[in-house]
């Protein structure tokens, strides 16, 4: 089985559109694991039915039993995040400052104080309308998407495809270049790379693309919106070859690609000269992949 | 010498698992007793933050001499194991643990 | 007055709002904009001044100090986040995963964890004319984007007076470094596009915004693309719709290459002079 990512550093580039685009190309074949968590966009173009739903537990989270509380205040001594706040006598945490890190609990004279772990989302399995599955999550306000959640929804997918002998996992990537996209990355056999010739594309993709390298993970460019500035386009492309990074294809700049998903449609149902662009750089990947 | 694979199942057949930090098992082989250990990080999945190190951490305590997985461990978990001088080889994500033991020895496998 | 900018997730046209916005306003009075996407900063590339400060951030993260270090391994036993490992016979600090807080430092029983600085990114200040431009930087592969967000903020609030107007671009996405962002803002704008995409994540940005009571109205980017369900979603939600910036790729264009739009683009000047105008109601009626 084969672990595709996609991945942009930073939004709007269209990641999202081209993804989904593939999956509809790969069809029954490829799995979808959406990992873009904090904007999941994808299930809006793949109709998932969520069939089974599960609760996600990520991040620990301080909580005071006011009836043990001696109110000695060690705990509010401690806490560098001033989450513990004095509330009408009570010491009480903001559970929107609270990182969990524990150390309130460590030094509680009567044990008063525990962790547990909060609920920040729920994650899904479910059949979408190309044939396949996919394995989504949803995030509650304020929660963070985390390298946990990424992980679990990679893994889900993946015992998913190959107890249907699915060949390719399709990951909508995270964005950024943190702990949630270290995650996306883990495990690929091969990214690719969503981008746009401006100036802060080629700034972003730079930043990300280290990351990519230190796993040592081989990667495709598909830079969107290619005939937007020849000369970004030029720069990004001696980037590219210098970093022997595989130019997947260039896709013109066309507002078909939004009045395609307007409609609830990728771009392959679209627009006829545009699928066979991006057709034929889902070929290439598969020849790459699948050699 | 002492192997350690990051694996997914506990057979010499199972796949090997290409992520390092979030590996499912290891599978560590001595060649000299031709006897084969099973490690099971599983666990690994309830940590949110900080599994490559934590895994490496793991791993030290076998005293191998080559790790054999798939991509290479991120940042953290290469800075743990520098300090261990364990051989890293790379490019065995696809393969079986058998397979992966074969390329390593056949020279086929990359340095991280 | 604080006026903060954000959108469900990235790309929709926040930095583009926040830099002609911002420059445009301070055509008339003191204005500094503070870009707190610190992972990805780019208004640096919109609005060139002159650099007049810059600072290294710091975080606290501790140092293993070896000589009376007894390895007991409290350390290891007491951080929740794997920032701090034994391994044979060695502490190991992993500077990325530390949130700083000074647990294992504190009770060590020897003292062999002291926190030290750690250098987490850089922040930069600089000045054309009326505008100020304050962005900090995140070192790549550091974990925690939010302090480095606090001490920005912090900079700009005790750096310039009350009178002059802030212009935060927060973060995308709906979780703490945005909440951070915004949770002293009397107004928030936010940022979206006419698209399905648009309209899911200007949901999950309102339930934020109105999660931490504040005053907020909509810009619609790119406006004239795709469909009215973000226009039938607002007045729905009574949610004001500010402004519109047409769908243009010559907005693209100018955007690709680092340039302010509303100079030579009329159709975004007169959008960016409505928000603008809406802003000074805004603080006429609030006194802010
Ligand atoms: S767990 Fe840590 S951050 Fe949360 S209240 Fe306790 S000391 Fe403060
Ligand atoms: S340390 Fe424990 S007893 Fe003391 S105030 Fe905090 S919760 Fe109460
Ligand atoms: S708690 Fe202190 S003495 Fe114990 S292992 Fe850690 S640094 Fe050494
Ligand atoms: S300061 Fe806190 S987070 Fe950092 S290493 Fe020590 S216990 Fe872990």
């Amino acid at each position: 089985m084969k672990e595709i990512v996609v991945i942009s550093g930073k939004g709007g580039t269209g990641k999202t559109s081209i993804t989904a685009a593939f999956a509809v190309l790969g069809g029954s074949d490829v799995m979808v694991a959406d990992c873009d968590v904090d904007a999941a966009d994808m299930h809006l173009l793949m109709e998932p039915d969520r069939k089974i739903s599960e609760d996600f537990y990520s991040g620990e989270i301080a909580h005071i039993d006011q009836d043990l509380c001696t109110r000695c205040g060690k705990c509010q001594e401690v806490c560098r995040f001033d989450a513990i706040q004095i509330i009408d006598g009570e010491y009480t945490v903001d559970s929107l400052a609270c990182e969990g890190c524990g150390y309130c609990a460590r030094v509680c004279p009567v044990d008063a104080i525990t962790n547990s772990e909060q609920n920040v989302g729920k994650w899904f399995t479910s059949g979408i309308r190309t044939g396949s599955s996919m394995v989504h999550a949803s995030l509650n306000i304020g929660a963070e998407n985390s390298g946990k959640l990424v992980a679990k929804v990679k893994s889900e997918s993946k015992a998913l495809a190959e107890r249907l002998g699915k060949s390719v996992v399709l990951v909508d990537g995270s964005p950024g270049i943190g702990c949630p996209v270290v995650s996306s990355l883990s495990g690929a056999s091969f990214v690719v790379l969503v981008t746009e010739p401006t100036v802060s594309g080629l700034h972003d993709l730079k930043r990300v693309y280290e990351l990519v390298k230190k796993f040592g993970i081989k990667a495709g460019c598909i830079v969107n919106k290619a005939d937007l500035n020849a000369e970004v386009l030029d720069d990004m492309k001696r980037f590219l070859s210098a970093e022997d990074i595989v130019l997947l294809s260039e896709i013109p700049y066309d507002d078909k690609f939004t009045e395609a998903m307007t409609n609830g449609k990728t771009i392959v149902e679209w627009d006829g000269e545009l699928e066979s662009v991006v057709r034929g750089t889902w070929e290439k990947i598969q020849e790459i992949v699948r050699p | 010498m002492k192997i350690i694979f990051t694996t997914k199942g506990t057979e010499w057949e199972s796949a090997m698992d290409p992520r390092f930090g979030r590996t499912e098992f290891f599978l560590i082989f001595d060649e000299e007793t031709d006897s084969v250990e099973v490690y099971d990080n599983r666990a690994i999945e309830n940590e949110a933050h900080g599994a490559g190190p934590k895994t490496a951490q793991k791993l030290t305590e076998y005293g191998a001499e080559v790790l054999i997985t798939g991509n290479g461990p991120g940042g953290n978990a290469a800075m743990a194991l520098q300090t261990t001088g364990i051989e890293i080889r790379v490019g065995a994500g696809d393969m079986t643990v058998r397979g992966a033991y074969e390329a390593y020895k056949a020279g086929k496998l990359k340095k991280a | 007055m604080k006026i903060a900018i954000a959108s469900g997730k990235g790309g929709t046209g926040k930095t583009t709002l926040s830099t002609n916005l911002a420059a445009f306003m301070s055509e008339s009075g003191e204005v500094v904009l503070s870009d707190l996407d610190v992972e990805e900063p780019n208004s640096g590339l919109f609005i060139k001044g002159e650099l007049i400060h810059q600072e290294d951030k710091y975080k606290m993260i501790p140092e293993w100090d070896k000589s009376r270090c007894e390895l007991c391994g409290n350390c290891q036993a007491v951080c929740n986040y794997n920032a701090v490992l034994k391994m044979g016979n060695t502490i190991m600090v992993f500077p990325e995963l530390c949130h700083g807080c000074y647990a294992c430092s504190e009770l060590c029983p020897t003292g062999s964890l002291p926190m030290k600085q750690k250098k987490v990114g850089e922040l930069k200040s600089f000045r054309a004319d009326n505008l100020s431009l304050v962005e900090s930087k995140l070192i790549v592969g550091e974990e925690q984007a939010v302090p480095l967000i606090r001490q920005t903020i912090d900079f700009v609030n005790t750096h310039f007076s009350a009178h002059v107007t802030k212009i935060f671009d927060s973060p995308p996405g709906t979780a703490c470094p945005v909440i951070e962002a915004t949770k002293d803002a009397d107004l928030v704008i936010l940022v979206t596009e006419p698209t399905p995409f648009g309209l899911h994540d200007l949901r999950l940005a309102v339930e934020t915004i109105r999660q931490l009571e504040k005053e907020f109205v909509v810009v619609v980017n790119r406006h004239g693309i795709g469909d009215d369900r973000v226009d039938v979603y607002c007045s729905e939600e009574n949610i004001r719709v500010i402004a519109r910036i047409p769908n243009d790729r010559k907005i693209a264009e100018t955007y690709s290459r680092g340039e302010l739009l509303y100079p030579s683009m009329p159709s975004v000047r007169r959008a960016v002079e409505s928000i603008a105008n809406y802003i000074e109601e805004f603080r006429q009626e609030t006194g802010t």
